[in-house]
């Protein structure tokens, strides 16, 4: 029998007991962490509903890493992630509209219809995608990094990736070039423990990812990255490593994705226990949850206007999602160069 | 309002499933994210999970059902306040998702269409400068390099070493080490690196040392360079150069002797480039570095050290897409670019003293071809011999041979022969390796044989 995930009684966590958040941050966390989740559940719906095709990879679980990250970021920093990138695009200020519409292929998409849940990009929020190519987005985010060091300003790149990407061979020679040239980059591991259905136990035997930049003398730290203020905490001290100049900087981030691989998952490489386990007792919106209700910084009934709002926006995003006509059959010649 | 809950379907080529088991009753209170069923699809078993808050008010679909529809109603979850009567009139299930048009009918296999700007006359009395295709390389790329502070060089040994090929010789005297930087021998990484300067909007000029070292960093130059502008929906593009020898050298063996004209060229969202003279060499790494697209620009080593007329035109720039005539000719077209080219116009000037006037044709770039040039001259000369040094199967020249048979058959009066190295790798020892290339000799006879004679 499945229990419940969200927890009716506060627990007193570890962050519910030394909040260092002011009241109007930690509000802002759980709205953003709320809403990538509820657009992701939306997004597992209208693919059931065989509204989104192909690969569909939900970021439910990981939120507190992307929404700490962007808590530290500024004007003309640029961010570059996997396929897995709904979240991200959230986070860093895109529409939900036109993140939905491109996931039902639709005209008013972020890429009118032509990427899909992979290929999403924003020029003008620095969103340099959604990568369909499991570590190419590392060495891509360098190279933002890289224009930023050669225009001499003081923008950061963050290039988040997981643990099955930090196994490839890429990873190691942007980490070699980003400290040899001082590049401003933040590599961020996301560690769900899982590369589709490979644990990082059979994958490799070094599986704290972050000591393998001790190797190139690249600053790093294991984060809890179920814990949106120890992200940020963390977030902080790389941003100001990094635009002071020192070069790149990694964060692995300790964290979990509750759902398969991508929609069609047999979950069969671990327990439902497991899994459950997590969303009981490191659910990332339950634990910032735990902290606005014990410290009173909100009550359940502003908790529960909060989440109605939230709603709202996802559903207009998933019937705009669905009205929104396919692309013009003319679209399938243009923008193939420019 | 009572909500029905909807088969899903999970993976994207599920079209029905067994519902294997429930795992809430009638009655249960679920909320989202919570896993209410497991479903069978000839894949695996999959986890359903909640998305709606609610109680279940009905449950449709006993499990243990087989050939249940994607988008069938299974269950029906009622909203806060509602009871089971709810459940009854939760109505029809919805209309089920769209079925995609129509395919429309299959265009014509042409590539897409770009404008090409029409290459300006070399006026009268312009004067010209022997050069070497090395010399013209460097030139243009200072060249860009001082119009431009957003260009860039970057590469292995580029820098200090003055290029392995001696192609950046200079060039970071006058840049200084942030323009032209030596990377580690890393392609793969570095290639990745410059595609993400050039998303940031700088203009990198990825040199590879040669083309053969490029196949480690070849998912960047394609999946990343070639392809995001298209899944950006035109937001995003990738001004990029990536220059090198490409081709057979002398005597270095399979692995260092391989023209990728044919793999490069059929990526949308690539231009390819081959010159084969200083003068093209120079304009079209002009226009290449001012391109805002990613252009792959194959050059070859044994052409570096050729010298050739350069015009002393100030800013002297050949568009990308424009094939030259370099000899006009009225019996049989020879297409060819790059390093085919020495056997091309050397076969034109013996078959000449058979009697034979070849007209000869350098494409120049491969990608957009300018097929219209070729097709034009076939319909005059009725006849077409391709030359390339690259691999013979699915090569440039059978591509060429495919748009004439389609756009010119009824002006052909013989088949079109493609001349390319034979489909070996490349042999080390010198006479099997000279084997393995076009030779004149091959040229002249596929002439005679087109033409009869």
């Amino acid at each position: 029998m499945a229990t419940s995930t969200r927890r009716k009684t506060p627990a007193k966590s570890k962050a519910a007991a030394k909040p260092n958040a002011s009241k109007e941050e930690l509000l802002h966390y759980y709205k953003e962490m709320l809403m990538i989740r509820r657009f992701e559940e939306k997004a597992g719906q209208l693919y059931g509903m065989g509204l989104i095709g192909g690969f569909c990879h939900l970021y439910i679980g990981q939120e507190a890493v992307v929404v700490g990250l962007e808590a530290v970021a500024k004007e003309g920093d640029q961010r570059v992630t996997s396929y897995r990138d709904h979240g991200h695009m959230l986070a860093c200020g895109m529409d939900p509209k036109g993140v939905m519409a491109e996931l039902t292929g639709r005209e008013d998409g972020y890429s009118r219809g032509k990427g899909g849940s992979m290929h999403m990009f924003s020029k003008e929020k620095n969103f340099y995608g959604g990568h369909g190519i499991v570590g190419a987005q590392v060495p891509i985010g360098a190279g933002l990094a890289f224009a930023n060091w050669y225009r001499g300003n003081d923008n950061v790149s963050f290039a988040y990736y997981g643990d099955g990407s930090a196994n490839q061979g890429q990873v190691y020679e942007t980490y070699n070039m980003a400290t040899l040239w001082k590049l401003p980059c933040i590599f961020v591991i996301e560690n769900n423990k899982y590369a589709m259905g490979t644990s990082t136990k059979r994958s490799t035997t070094t599986p704290d990812l972050y000591v393998r930049a001790e190797a190139f003398g690249i600053p790093a730290k294991k984060v809890d990255g179920m814990d949106v203020l120890a992200v940020k905490a963390a977030a902080e001290e790389a941003v100001a490593h990094c635009r002071a100049g020192k070069g790149p900087y990694v964060l692995e981030m300790d964290t979990y994705r509750y759902r398969g691989h991508s929609m069609s998952d047999p979950a069969k490489y671990r327990t439902r226990e497991e899994v459950q386990k997590m969303r009981d007792e490191k659910d990332p919106i339950n634990m910032v949850r735990d902290i606005l209700l014990v410290g009173k910084h909100a009550s359940e009934d502003d908790l529960k206007e909060i989440d109605k709002d939230i709603k709202a926006v996802i559903n207009e995003a998933a019937a705009f999602a669905q009205e929104s006509p396919e692309p013009a059959e003319a679209e399938l010649w243009t923008d193939i160069v420019a | 309002m009572a909500t029905n809950i909807l088969m899903p379907a999970l993976s994207p080529t599920m079209e029905e499933g067994t519902l294997a088991k429930w795992l809430v009753k009638e009655g249960d209170t679920v909320e989202s994210g919570m896993i209410i069923a497991e479903i069978e699809t000839d894949k695996a078993t999959m986890e359903f999970e909640a998305v709606d808050e609610g109680t279940v008010g009905k449950i449709l679909i006993a499990e243990g059902t087989e050939g249940v529809k994607v988008n069938e109603a299974i269950a029906v979850l009622l909203e806060e306040g509602e009871d089971a009567s709810a459940a009854e009139s939760a109505g029809a299930a919805p209309a089920p998702a769209e079925t995609p048009a129509e395919a429309p009918a299959p265009a014509a296999a042409a590539p897409v269409a770009v404008s090409i700007p029409a290459e300006a006359e070399i006026p009268e009395g312009t004067s010209f400068k022997s050069m070497t295709v090395r010399e013209a390389l460097r030139d243009a790329m200072a060249e860009e390099m001082r119009r431009n502070d957003d260009v860039f060089l970057m590469g292995e040994e580029v820098a200090e070493y003055q290029g392995a090929y001696k192609i950046s010789q200079g060039l970071l005297d006058e840049f200084g080490e942030k323009r032209v930087i030596d990377t580690p021998i890393t392609e793969h990484g570095f290639t990745g690196l410059a595609v993400g300067a050039a998303f940031a909007g700088l203009n990198p000029i990825v040199e590879f040392m040669t083309f053969n070292f490029a196949m480690q960093a070849i998912d960047q130059i394609i999946n990343s360079a070639a392809k995001t502008l298209y899944m950006s929906g035109g937001q995003m593009g990738c001004p990029i150069v990536f220059r090198g020898a490409n081709g057979a050298a002398a005597r270095v063996g399979a692995q260092h002797s391989q023209d990728y004209a044919a793999w490069y060229s059929s990526i949308p969202g690539l231009k390819v480039v081959q010159p084969y003279s200083a003068a093209d060499a120079k304009g079209l790494l002009k226009s290449a570095i001012r391109d805002p697209n990613p252009v792959v620009f194959l050059e070859n080593e044994i052409l570096y050290g050729r010298s050739f007329d350069v015009p002393e035109i100030e800013d002297y720039t050949v568009p990308i897409g424009k094939a030259k005539i370099w000899r006009e000719g009225t019996d049989v077209t020879i297409v060819s670019f790059g390093i085919g080219m020495q056997y091309a116009l050397a076969a034109a000037d013996a078959v000449a003293e058979m009697g034979i006037s070849a007209e000869v044709i350098d494409l120049r770039t491969i990608r957009p071809m300018d097929t219209e040039t070729v097709i034009k001259s076939v319909k005059k000369t009725n006849r077409c011999v391709t030359v390339e040094e690259g691999f013979p199967v699915c090569s440039i020249g059978s591509y060429i041979s495919s748009v004439l048979m389609q756009q010119a058959f009824d002006y052909l009066d013989a088949p079109v022969i493609t001349l390319a190295g034979k489909d070996v790798p490349m042999p080390y020892a010198a006479n099997l390796e000279k084997l393995a290339l076009v030779t004149n000799d091959e040229v002249i006879a596929a002439i005679r044989a087109v033409t009869y004679k």
